[in-house]
């Protein structure tokens, strides 16, 4: 039987199921899949905090959205077109994202009486006729998945197991995703299983021959691979791609890398990444607590290691005394915040924006910190890299603000030539520098400044004739010596804030992406985001463009200190709007440093914004204009 | 940097070849001359006049230019109260940090710097109280640190709190009817630990306290050291029994290993086990005394030593409790780096960023 072939320009799917189901792993392969063929992909993973919640519930529910096109994109999607929803709890949590028309495929064998009633069915949706709007397809994965391997000698429950491998095969036909490297991830992954693997890739097999052979799925989806730029490209997630930026870092400086850590949601994949990569001299050490594990990092760095650290909001709360000691001391160190939802605990597995301002301001005492904010999983490779750089430039800590978006969500990523990436230069001083005879034989200043950069020498132990003592206590400019001197004081306090606003002429200006007009114009409202918002911000743009609309956007990744131009950029606009997953801590800042009034958009539900959401909030400024 | 900070290069790691102690091998030495003056720094230090840390200093700038350590590789760090002045008299590197944290950010030194020689100089507040979580940690890793823990009893700094050492019933400024907590035993609390070096010594008893000194710089791993110290502002003469020439023999046992525990101005009294499990003291004429064994790798004795502490010193332990000898954290890490090396080469970046499902776009 031949079926019919239908072109799709692109296509949003979510696998959603229970936390035990394997959804994430679904979701991995066929993006995967998907990335290998070529087309441009964004993903987010959204799963609840608990290990297990309870089976069959609405809180265990698991879900894993992938968009994937034949142009470059930007976010996730919005809304899925297809929703796999592996039992009745997964329909109920996702059923509500789902526009009409879509695709609903159920596993069937899942909506029993009793799963129905775990979560307040009253009676079976796929029978009456709730789903009217929806195209169902339901399928009995699971006794589909069990049949298919009876011949294997495995019990009942692994072979149910492997219903998630069935879905996966049958969405692979229904989207043509090519299979090979699937085969051989099960192949690895159970090579101590032989069974179980075997197992593995009938099921897989089995749906997607289903999907060949059933009249139920008439009609498969293409959608071509994206004309992406040339070169070596693979799916990275932003931790990933944080971790190998820092490892980028330390070979770039030939500083080893040290990572002091306490595990976290959502940033501990970045230690268990780096601990793989010993053969780099990387040191990973899992500390007593968060506060041991800035403390080991700043330790690190007191010793020439590039010295970090990787926390979430609860951590990076523990973390302030330490990292104030780096700004007195100045050290090299970077503080790697990958924010979740608060305060408090919050809510661990859900994005958020809100630790800006403790970044910024939360330690006592003044005490300038730069701040650095990737805008999409790739670019936190980048944004690693540039952290490192001004880190040891400016002997500082760096705070690196990722989120759970970025942290877990995946793109393709274009290899970059390793020849390129930037050279960072440690500077060590390793022998006293006399501007006079007179001087040669005086102490060794370890707070006598560079003059253009304003840092101070970074002289490590076991340089001989350097030895010299740091400390939180106030330091006499240059001499380093304790002092408690007013004047000094305050002398110290501005020379530690000048070393940072420096930084401004170090980092490139705010480029604002401003289309001109058919009448040569440029816009008259600018989109001003930070972070994570990037790719959901400038998707909207693009629609708001499409429909006519004349908007700019601009993003920031430096947040400490802001572009030196960025006061004239925002100043040339009628209308700034700057939407925030907070409740408007970049806008604050905007506002009180430049006395711009700008118009704030804030949601704060765990969740990234939404294009649809956030073009017609561009719109309604335009409009008001 | 020197390049002994990455993969575990530098010196010999054993040490034994050369005559060098475990916990000195990797630590880059000077045959020139070294007297205590190389070690003064020209602060003026400012601990209140009679404090007994005066003496722990004079003490140490005594004693390290008999190791012939390169001066640059001797790194103090300490956290906050009196003691943790210390780094700033000492013409090393020196790292005064934050309160009760000394113990981390000494960890993530020697983790790095296997040519170091790391130096942790604390309180009992510092160590005991504020960073009692990572000072347990320091010890059960067994990395290469000495820690002096400078035990006064009592807040110096803030000026006179009860400690977490002081005894109950302590009046001070913040507990004017009297401390209700129980102390902390700190050789039980490091035994208990894991620590692989717990000492105990005086800051008056030059001798005896740079005699612990020279053993737990050549131990290797995480050496306890605690020193009673005299804090004659807020709590004078709280050692008084240990220092008293008129009855100190009588209370104070001086632990060696290898021999029998025995003690008194006619060393006519010794340690006996008791039925109960713990010591008793008995004439040292008895045929049971025990023989100290600070080398056994059951800490049960040295545990019981170290509840033979009475708040009226009636018989205080002094010495080297325990002095065993395992793996530390930071040789085992070297050998993690250097086992992956081994595997599988030298990292390369380009491999890495290229590695897993690739695809090319032409
Ligand atoms: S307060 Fe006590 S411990 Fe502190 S310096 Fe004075 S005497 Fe020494």
């Amino acid at each position: 039987m031949t079926k019919q072939v239908q072109q799709l320009d692109r296509v949003i799917i979510r696998f959603a199921g229970d936390s035990g189901d394997g959804m994430q792993l679904t979701g991995d392969r066929f993006t995967q899949e998907t990335a290998s063929f070529g087309n441009d992909l964004s993903t987010f993973p959204n799963f609840p905090a608990e290990i297990r919640a309870p089976a069959g519930t609405l809180p265990g529910v698991s879900s894993f959205q992938l968009h994937f096109a034949d142009h470059d994109i930007l976010t996730p999607g919005d809304a899925p077109n297809v929703l796999v929803a592996m039992n009745p709890a997964a329909l109920m949590a996702n059923i509500g994202d789902l526009p009409r028309g879509a695709d609903l495929i159920v596993n069937i064998d899942e909506f029993t009486k009793r799963n129905l009633a775990k979560v307040g069915y009253a009676t079976n949706p796929i029978e009456d006729d709730s789903l009217s709007a929806y195209r169902v397809y339901p399928v009995a994965l699971t006794s589909m998945t069990v049949k298919a391997l009876e011949e294997f000698d495995i019990s009942k429950k692994d072979a149910e197991r492997a219903k998630n491998m069935f879905a996966l095969g049958l969405l692979s036909w229904l989207y043509h995703r090519p299979t090979d490297a699937t085969v051989g991830f099960l192949e690895q992954k159970f090579a101590k299983k032989p069974e179980i693997m075997k197992a593995n890739i009938a099921a897989f097999r089995a749906g997607w021959n289903y999907g060949e052979t059933t009249e139920a799925f008439s009609v498969s989806y293409e959608v071509k691979p994206a004309k992406l730029e040339s070169g070596h490209y693979r799916n990275i997630t932003g931790n990933m791609a944080l971790a190998y930026g820092l490892i980028a870092a330390s070979r770039q400086s030939g500083l080893p890398l040290f990572l002091g850590s306490y595990p976290i949601t959502p940033a501990s994949d970045i230690l268990h990444e780096l601990s793989k990569h010993k053969r780099f001299g990387v040191r990973t050490f899992q500390a007593e607590d968060e506060i041991a594990g800035v403390g080991a990092a700043l330790g690190a760095s007191f010793g020439g290691a590039l010295g970090v650290t990787t926390t979430s909001g609860p951590g990076m709360t523990l973390k302030s005394e330490t990292i104030g000691l780096g700004v007195a001391v100045e050290l090299p160190l970077i503080v790697c915040d990958i924010q979740r939802a608060g305060p408090s605990t919050g809510m661990p597995t859900k994005t958020e924006q809100a630790d800006l301002l403790q970044a910024l301001y939360g330690r006592n005492g003044e005490a300038p910190v730069p701040v650095i904010a990737p805008q999409s999983p790739n670019d936190c490779f980048t944004s690693a890299i540039e952290a490192a750089r001004i880190a040891v430039k400016y002997r500082t800590p760096v705070i690196l603000l990722s989120d759970g978006y970025l942290a877990n969500g995946s793109e393709p990523w274009q290899i970059p030539d390793v020849t390129t990436l930037p050279k960072i230069e440690p500077g060590f001083t390793t022998t006293k520098t006399a501007e006079s005879a007179d001087e040669a034989d005086e102490a060794f200043e370890p707070f006598k400044r560079d003059p253009n950069t304003l840092a101070r020498p970074w002289a490590v132990p076991g340089t001989p004739g350097l030895e010299h003592r740091i400390g939180g206590l106030e330091k006499a400019d240059g001499t380093g010596n304790i002092s408690y001197d007013p004047n000094n004081h305050d002398l110290m306090v501005r020379l530690r804030q000048a070393k940072i606003d420096g930084i401004a002429n170090d980092i490139p200006p705010l480029e604002p992406d401003d289309p001109r007009g058919p009448d040569g114009t440029g816009a008259k409202v600018l989109v001003l985001g930070w972070g994570s918002t990037y790719g959901a911000i400038a998707a909207a743009v693009r629609r708001v463009r499409k429909s006519g609309g004349q908007v700019a956007q601009a993003h920031l990744r430096h947040l400490n200190p802001f572009p030196a131009n960025i006061a004239e950029v925002l100043k040339s606009y009628d209308r700034v709007l700057v939407p925030e997953i907070n409740l408007g801590q970049l806008a604050l800042l905007i506002k009180g440093k430049f006395l711009i009034d700008v118009i704030s958009y804030n949601r704060v539900r765990g969740f990234p914004f939404k294009a649809e959401e956030l073009a017609g909030v561009i719109q309604d400024v335009i409009d008001s204009e | 940097m020197n390049d002994a900070g990455t993969n575990g290069s530098g010196p010999s790691e054993n040490g034994s070849g050369n005559g060098v102690a475990g916990g000195l091998a990797l630590i880059p030495r000077t045959d020139a001359k070294q007297t205590a003056k190389d070690f003064k720094t020209d602060q003026e230090v400012r601990w209140c006049p009679g404090c007994g840390d005066y003496a722990i200093l004079a003490a140490v700038q005594s004693f390290l230019p008999e190791l012939g350590l390169r001066r640059e590789n001797i790194v103090f760090v300490s956290g906050i109260g009196c003691s943790s002045r210390f780094p700033y008299y000492m013409n090393t590197y020196g790292f005064h940090s934050i309160h009760g944290r000394a113990p981390a950010i000494a960890t993530g030194l020697a983790a790095a710097r296997p040519d170091l020689s790391v130096w942790v100089v604390t309180g009992d507040g510092d160590a005991l109280s504020i960073g009692g979580n990572h000072l347990i940690h320091a010890l059960r890793r067994n990395i290469n640190l000495k820690i002096l823990l400078f035990n006064n009893r009592i807040y110096g700094l803030t000026k006179g709190q009860y400690s977490p050492t002081s005894e109950v019933g302590k009046i001070t400024k913040s507990t004017p009817m009297g401390s209700l907590d129980s102390p902390f035993n700190p050789i039980s609390l490091a035994l208990g630990a894991e620590a692989s070096f717990v000492a105990r010594t005086l800051d008056s008893d030059r001798k005896h306290l740079q005699s612990v000194l020279r053993a737990a710089t050549e131990h290797k791993g995480t050496a306890l050291v605690e020193i009673y110290q005299n804090c004659n502002i807020f709590n004078d003469g709280a050692f008084e029994p240990l220092k008293d020439p008129a009855v100190r023999d009588e209370v104070t046992i001086k632990l060696e290993h290898g021999q029998p525990i025995v003690f008194g101005a006619d060393h006519e009294k010794g340690l006996r086990r008791s039925a109960a499990g713990g010591f008793e003291i008995a004439s040292a004429s008895s045929p049971d005394i025990v023989v100290h064994d600070a080398h056994n790798p059951d800490p049960s004795q040295a545990f019981a030593l170290s509840r033979l502490d009475s708040p009226g010193f009636e018989h205080t332990p002094i010495g080297i409790f325990r002095q065993v000898s395992r793996p530390t954290y930071d040789e085992l890490m070297r050998e993690q780096i250097d086992e992956a090396v081994a595997q599988q080469g030298e990292g390369d970046l380009a491999a890495l960023l290229g590695s897993g499902d690739t695809w090319l776009i032409d």
